[in-house]
């Protein structure tokens, strides 16, 4: 007994030499975060940080099964829903996994908009973290294509359209992802690789900054918060105490996760025909359906423009005002930080609005 | 130390500093542009790929009772898909069945008697091709349909 706990000590002191791993927490316990009514919103990158794990993981087992072939990718996917064991879970897990990492994404982004989280000195990391939204829309839209089920088909269909309608370079950077001028192999080949390769490195090294950002400002504090004299603001250590009741609503989304997954699993439409028509009722993703639904709405022409690109413009340059609102809201006007809250509403009721309407519909 | 460097007017001093501080960047613009030349060629596809080996002048879909009065197909026109239909009048029309909204696949709809396209709603009339509800800003491009020998033929409009 004497003997192995001299050698855990051993082992202790040999890897604190090389590691420094006392700095690291030391570091680690000054870190603290601020208790308020909205404290739970800070609970919101934690899970995206976890679903992200389970992304990579679930990623990583459906690529021993799946062949990215326009012969081959559909009933890839059959094989793994019906006849590996487990396949139908992991695929499940994957799918289901991805559409809850965007919704807690949005959760994750209008809290922090809300909290005015943007403000000095965080315009970078509140940037990087809109780059990790559209990246993790990219991963959405790529991997949609994946199954090659005539849903996903045309949902590609009608992404790449809407990309080469912007003005320039839209048809050039539609062509590139369509390897040619209709959607085939090398449009699948390609999102295959976008997917498992260059979003995933893309990912990592924009997290990394994303993550140590947050480490170097701490936690934002709300302005109701900030107003508060010091002896009435209390903090919790992050380390241990926020990190352990991190771990345990880790836990219960995953739980979550697990139990939908289980309960209804995700399933697969007939085999894409690209000269068959576009099929009944078809609906991108519900990330993507405020947008669809918008499009739906938007004349032929408006004036000397062609509708569609009206449309996208607008949508555009209104989600713009997210990257735009650090600069423009920098906490030193009442008027310009209730013009933001305003435009995060407006922004936050017209996509739910929208999407609720094009789920309908 | 420092270099001079003039202009026809104006002489000012280059230090070495200045000198790396300018080379560097420049250097490194132009070999981003050296590296990312080849990558960006080697993506770029060939005009026409996937198009150039499926592009057909003249398609024969069957014999005409295939298609019915009051209904409408899909069909593959090389690499294009594409649509016929048959009007009450006894009449055939066919058009490349590609949305001019986004570019989905358009269908004929026998309950409302119109090509429908199922992805955002547009409508066009199955005997013209001509927009006429919904987002679709033009008409669909027509193709030329004649029957030979009790035979659809479908060409190039």
């Amino acid at each position: 007994m004497t003997s192995e706990s001299s050698r855990i000590t051993g082992l202790r002191a040999w890897l604190e030499t090389r590691l420094r791993l006392s700095e690291g927490l030391k570091l680690a316990e000054k870190k603290e975060v601020p208790i308020h009514k909205h404290s739970v919103w800070y609970y919101m990158g934690g899970i995206a940080l976890m679903l992200l794990l389970v992304q990579f993981a679930s990623g990583i087992l459906l690529m021993v099964y799946y062949i990215p072939g326009i012969e081959s990718a559909h009933a890839c996917i059959l094989k793994i829903n019906s006849q590996v064991d487990f396949g139908w879970f992991f695929r499940s897990l994957h799918s289901w996994g991805a559409n809850f990492l965007i919704l807690v994404l949005f959760a994750h982004l209008f809290s922090c908009y809300f909290m005015k989280a943007y403000r000095k000195p965080r315009e970078i990391t509140w940037i990087s973290g809109l780059l990790l939204l559209g990246i993790s829309m990219a991963f959405g839209f790529t991997g949609y294509l994946l199954p090659w089920d005539d849903v996903s088909f045309f949902a590609t269909k009608i992404g790449l359209d809407i990309a080469s309608k912007m003005p320039v370079i839209g048809e050039h950077l539609a062509s590139l992802l369509r390897g040619g001028d209709a959607i085939g192999q090398a449009t699948l080949s390609r999102f295959f690789m976008i997917h498992v390769a260059a979003l995933p490195v893309l990912l990592l090294a924009l997290l990394g900054g994303h993550l140590l950002l947050v480490q170097v400002h701490g936690m934002s504090e709300p302005e109701s918060f900030k107003k508060l004299e010091t002896e009435k603001k209390s903090y919790e250590k992050f380390f241990p105490n926020f990190l352990l009741k991190d771990v345990l609503v880790w836990l219960l989304a995953l739980n979550a996760l697990a139990a939908l997954v289980t309960l209804s699993p995700w399933g697969i439409g007939p085999e894409a025909d690209p000269f068959g028509p576009a099929p009944l009722g078809i609906k991108p993703e519900w990330y993507f359906l405020a947008e669809f639904q918008f499009l739906k709405l938007v004349p032929a022409k408006l004036g000397p423009l062609e509708g569609e690109l009206a449309g996208i413009a607008f949508m555009l340059l209104f989600a713009l005002g997210l990257v735009a609102a650090p600069f423009y809201d920098k906490g030193d006007s009442k008027l310009k930080s209730r013009i933001a809250t305003i435009y995060g509403v407006l922004l936050l009721l017209g996509m739910i609005i929208f999407t609720v309407w094009g789920a309908f519909s | 130390m420092n270099e001079q460097v003039c202009s026809q007017k104006k002489c000012r001093n280059l230090s070495r500093a200045d000198f790396l501080g300018l080379a560097v960047p420049t250097f490194a613009a132009f070999w981003t542009m050296m590296a990312g030349y080849p990558i960006y060629r080697y993506l770029l596809p060939k005009p026409g790929e996937g198009e150039a080996q499926s592009k057909v002048g003249s398609v024969t879909l069957g014999a005409v009772g295939e298609v019915p009065a009051g209904t409408g197909k899909n069909f593959r026109f090389g690499s294009t898909p594409a649509i016929i239909t048959h009007t009450e009048d006894g009449e055939f029309h066919a058009f490349k069945a590609i949305c001019t909204h986004l570019g989905c696949t358009v269908q004929f709809r026998e309950d409302t008697d119109q090509i429908w396209c199922a992805c955002h709603g547009g409508c066009y009339d199955p005997t013209s091709g001509k927009n006429i509800a919904g987002p679709p800003p033009k008409p669909l491009e027509p193709l030329k349909v004649a029957v030979v020998d009790g035979k659809i033929v479908v060409s190039q409009g």
